[in-house]
């Protein structure tokens, strides 16, 4: 079954879409244009409870895309997004999205611990008090990512990587049950990529679902146990072992793909 | 009477305010495009309003001089060089310290023209100030302008588009691509001061017709209508000066007319009017267009994602998807495909399977970028290339 | 000048321009940071024409009818602007250009076309207003501040102003937290819920509100200024929000009394006779005080060359 939609994906046929009512994040039928192109094409996703799935595809191929029209910070052509069965609007509280770094002036007059207590903010409400509780909430999050000497840092003096874990901090901070973040990996160290490794692996033993856009072809089979290929259309979805092969990948790179960007263990196959 | 405007039947004065009105409107609209093209429009509106102080300390400069201040070149070279403080301090702002160009912008032409507004309240003290007339340069004022005024601003929009001319070439290249300019032997920041050096010409020249709150309309207007029509930066700046040439032609024609017609606001409003028709019909990137482009784009995508949705075997969950179906009968509204329904969808199907094995295949890259989902891949290969591109698909028994 | 004086000729426009500078300068600390500094100066343009066709279409100055035509007009522009922006593929500051000019000059030649030399409404009023004309004539000095019948002589501006005052610093009160989030990161405020595109127009209307009570007392020249220089002060000399909001605040009441006070007596100091433009004084002591941040503020560096 999985080695038949692996081939199927790969000769761009359609594969029965999983259970979008069991899933805890699924896309149906998403088509996204800013022009007389679509960046997105159709695309259906499913993604399991308690998995962590990295979605890849070349630069410009719709994975940020994807990831804001399914949250709704772009208005989709068509298609649907839903997160544990109910449209992903119904059940903001469970979601936590961490956009891309470069996407926010990081020159912005504030600190670490103001960032992250944005992930607070539907639990604090207009005036709620920002107490005790949520503090603590809000510190230990900055904890989890190895920030707390940072916590009353102005947010321009950080580091790319640092900057990375404050982002994950406010998702962090928000409690929820699915995260998508968006290339969490992109232009930060190796110190940085081991600790914002360790904190998704920890939030997947925790039973809480992990989609992530990522660069990096070289580590997808260590993070990751499902991925997403994408390049405008869904090019194959399934098991890492499965569905990122190296007929996979160039479908989805074309010649962008040089031959030493195939992860060994696809050689393998 | 508007066509003796217009053909200049109305004087010598009116004609050349005329004329020179249409030459700096040329030269604005080019120049403009300049702006536009590196994002800086509004710098220009900075630099217009930094002429107030300009104006008002020539006058008081020649008054405590011993002249009567009025002449008309030493006011506007005061404005010109309070124009380039202004300009300065924009970009001292900008580059020195984490403000951003908008901000400094906003600062340097509201404390500019505060500043001004101050010393025309003591200009208005002095005892020859009463007359100054100063203010005429806030909205500009033609009526009652001597002859050698009229010659000055005449000659000055006509030597100032002559700049324009001149200097097209590495003004394009330098707004269209910095690098490639730099490569290509431009001095980008000997090009940037001509650039604001005419924008300042501009202003200086457009203050006694078009005034320095109104002038920037036409360093921005012009460029902005004339990119409706076109992609390439060589059209739009001809468009861009077209337009503004008219604009300053027919906007003070109008004026001429009437008493209670004020060149200024006429000019501003004829390139406005000139920027609507651009905005609602220009083929390509008008409203018109874009609206009916974005509908049957919109329609094409519906249709196709159905018939794949049919092809395999999928719900539809769009009711737009399933209106167009219908209406086109190839599917009955509860979504069962008809005959003509499965045809078609089969046909986006094998295309689909054409276009994945084309976009997996480094030598056929090119034709690769031209997917968008939509474009049938007939469109893009010849007939020998699709079939040798079916050769490559597995069998149908393969897949089963 | 003997206290009888001050309170009649000196305090209520001071107090009208501190809360006019302050009005303005809450909603431009947002504005600034949002890259929309150019917002205010957009919409004071437009202030204009919006009086003059509320003038028109009552056929009298009354206050109201003014004011709201204004607020019209402000808000008409920023769907205009918008409109451009978004329709047209077109770049906002550009866009900007198009249409505050284009409303100004409406406003200009419905102007000269209608018979309003008769009333006081002029382009130069409307630019530079008369802050020194709102004096107090009830005034006898400062026990009038506790005498209701002399208090209801004061300048009717002053009530107006001081309502949007209040209102525009209740509202950035009240919607500071969604505020910052969306200025700060829109897709993330987009992802929790919050309703962004709301956000970002309501920030402009509540400019509008500030630029038209502003303009009503003091004319659109200082309306911009103090949008945008005691913000952008501000950013030179804090990297903390509130702080900065704070200081904000600080130096537009500073500039506002400073402005004031030079204008009123610089003249005399320097041996002459007659007062120049409280508000063109305003504005530029307001740039004195930016020049200075820029040159001195703790954090005036740009960005990329911090640490
Ligand atoms: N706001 C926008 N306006 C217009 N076009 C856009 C916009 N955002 C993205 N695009 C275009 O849509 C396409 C997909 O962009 P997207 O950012 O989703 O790609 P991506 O897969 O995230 O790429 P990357 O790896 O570079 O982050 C690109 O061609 C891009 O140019
Ligand atoms: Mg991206």
């Amino acid at each position: 079954m999985a080695a038949e939609l692996q081939l199927a994906a790969a000769e761009g046929r359609r594969v029965a879409p999983g259970d979008a009512e069991t899933a805890a994040f699924a896309v149906r039928g998403m088509t996204v244009s800013y022009g007389p192109k679509p960046a997105v094409f159709s695309v259906d996703m499913t993604v399991p409870e308690g998995s962590m799935t990295a979605v890849i595809g070349p630069n410009g191929a719709g994975k940020s895309t994807l990831l804001k029209a399914a949250l709704g910070l772009q208005t989709p052509l068509a298609g649907r997004a839903t997160a544990f069965g109910q449209p992903v609007t119904d059940v903001r509280d469970r979601i936590a999205y961490v956009p891309q770094r470069a996407s926010v002036d990081w020159g912005f007059p504030t600190r670490v611990i103001d960032v992250v207590a944005m992930g607070l903010y539907r639990e604090m409400g207009l005036l709620g008090r920002f107490g005790a509780r949520l503090k603590a909430r809000a510190a230990d999050a900055i904890a989890r990512v190895g920030m707390a000497e940072f916590a009353d840092r102005q947010i321009g003096q950080l580091s790319g990587g640092q900057q990375q874990r404050v982002f994950l901090a406010r998702a962090l901070a928000q409690d929820a049950d699915l995260y998508l973040l968006d290339e969490p990996f992109a232009g930060v160290d190796a110190a940085t990529e081991k600790a914002i490794i360790a904190v998704l692996k920890e939030l997947k033993a925790r039973g809480k679902t992990v989609v992530a856009v990522h660069h990096d072809l070289s580590t997808v089979t260590e993070y990751f146990d499902r991925v997403v290929l994408l390049n405008v259309r869904k090019i194959a979805e399934g098991a890492v072992g499965e569905a990122f092969t190296a007929d996979t990948l160039r479908a989805a790179y074309g010649g962008r793909l040089a031959a030493a960007d195939l992860p060994g263990a696809v050689h393998a196959i | 009477m508007l066509f003796e405007a217009l053909t200049l039947g109305l004087g010598y004065n009116a004609s050349l305010v005329t004329l020179g009105a249409a030459a700096l409107g040329m030269a604005a609209g080019v120049t403009g495009t300049f702006l536009y093209l590196r994002k800086r429009a509004l710098v220009s509106d900075a630099i217009s309003h930094a002429t107030l102080p300009g104006i008002a300390a020539a006058f008081m400069l020649a008054v405590a001089l011993g002249g009567d201040g009025r002449g008309l070149p030493v006011l506007l070279l005061g404005s010109a060089v309070s124009a380039a403080l202004g300009l300065l301090a924009v970009q001292w702002l900008a580059s020195r310290t984490r403000l951003t160009e908008d901000a400094a912008i906003g600062a340097v032409l509201s404390v500019f023209f505060g500043f001004g507004v101050v010393l025309l309240t003591v200009i208005q003290t002095l005892s020859t100030g009463r007359q100054a007339g100063l203010e005429d340069f806030l909205l500009g004022a033609t009526a009652g302008m001597l002859r050698s005024e009229a010659l000055l601003i005449a000659v000055g929009g006509l030597v100032t588009l002559a700049i324009v001319v001149v200097l097209r070439r590495p003004m394009l290249m330098t707004a269209f691509d910095p690098s490639h300019a730099s490569a290509m032997g431009v001095n980008l920041t000997r090009t940037d001061i001509a650039m604001m050096g005419l924008v300042m010409a501009v202003t200086v020249v457009g203050l006694k017709i078009v005034g320095l709150i109104l002038i920037v309309a036409l360093l921005i207007i012009p460029p902005v209508a004339a990119r409706f029509w076109s992609d390439r930066a060589d059209r739009v700046v001809l468009l861009a000066g077209v337009v503004g040439g008219v604009a300053g032609w027919v906007g003070a024609a109008f004026s001429a007319t009437a008493a209670d017609l004020p060149t200024g606001p006429m000019i501003v409003l004829a390139a406005f009017a000139l920027f609507c028709l651009s905005f609602l019909l220009a083929p390509g990137r008008g409203l018109m267009a874009a609206a009916l482009r974005a509908a049957s784009f919109r329609t094409r995508v519906h249709l196709r994602q159905g018939l794949l949705a049919i092809a395999n075997d999928q719900p539809i969950y769009e009711t737009l998807t399933l209106r167009l179906l219908a209406r086109r009968g190839l599917a009955l509204p509860d979504g069962v495909p008809t005959e003509a329904g499965r045809a078609a969808a089969a046909r986006a199907r094998l295309d689909e399977e054409r276009w994945a094995i084309v976009r997996a295949d480094p030598s056929l890259e090119l034709a690769a970028a031209r997917y968008d989902g939509l474009t049938p891949l007939e469109d893009v290969l010849t007939v020998d290339q699709i079939s040798e591109i079916d050769a490559r698909r597995p069998a149908p028994e393969a897949l089963a | 000048m003997n206290g009888a004086e001050f309170v009649s000729l000196s305090l209520p426009p001071i107090v009208i321009g501190v809360l006019v500078a302050v009005t303005c300068a809450l909603p431009g600390n947002f504005l600034l940071l949002r890259r929309q500094a150019l917002i205010g100066d957009a919409i004071s343009h437009v202030v204009l024409p919006g009086i003059v066709v509320g003038f028109l279409l009552t056929g009298a100055v009354a206050t109201w009818p003014m004011l709201l035509g204004a607020s019209v007009a402000a808000i008409a522009a920023v769907v205009l602007i918008e409109a451009i922006r978004r329709l047209g593929q077109i770049e906002a500051g550009a866009a900007m250009g198009v249409v505050f000019t284009t409303l100004f000059a409406g406003g200009v030649l419905l102007l000269e076309q209608s018979d309003t030399s008769s009333v006081h409404l002029d382009v130069e009023h409307a630019l530079y207003g008369n802050l020194e004309s709102l004096i107090w004539l009830e005034a006898t000095g400062w026990s009038s501040l506790a005498d209701p019948a002399a208090l209801a002589g004061l300048p009717p501006e002053l009530f107006r102003i001081a309502g949007a005052a209040g209102l525009v610093a209740l509202l950035l009160a009240v919607f500071w937290r969604p505020l910052k989030i969306a200025t700060f990161d829109e897709n993330y405020a987009a992802a929790l819920g919050l309703p962004v595109t709301a956000i970002s127009l309501g920030l402009v209307i509540v400019s509008a509100i500030a630029a038209v009570a502003a303009f009503d007392a003091v004319g659109s020249i200082i309306v911009i200024a103090m949008f945008i220089c005691p913000p952008a002060t501000a950013r030179l000399l804090t990297d903390r929000l509130g702080a900065q909001v704070a200081w904000s605040v600080a130096l537009a009441a500073i500039a506002a009394v400073a402005g004031f006070v030079l204008a009123g007596y610089g003249p005399l100091w320097l041996g002459g006779s007659d007062a120049v433009s409280a508000a063109g004084m305003i504005a530029t002591v307001s740039g004195v005080l930016l020049g200075l941040a820029a040159l001195v503020g703790p954090h005036r560096r740009p960005l990329a060359a911090q640490p």
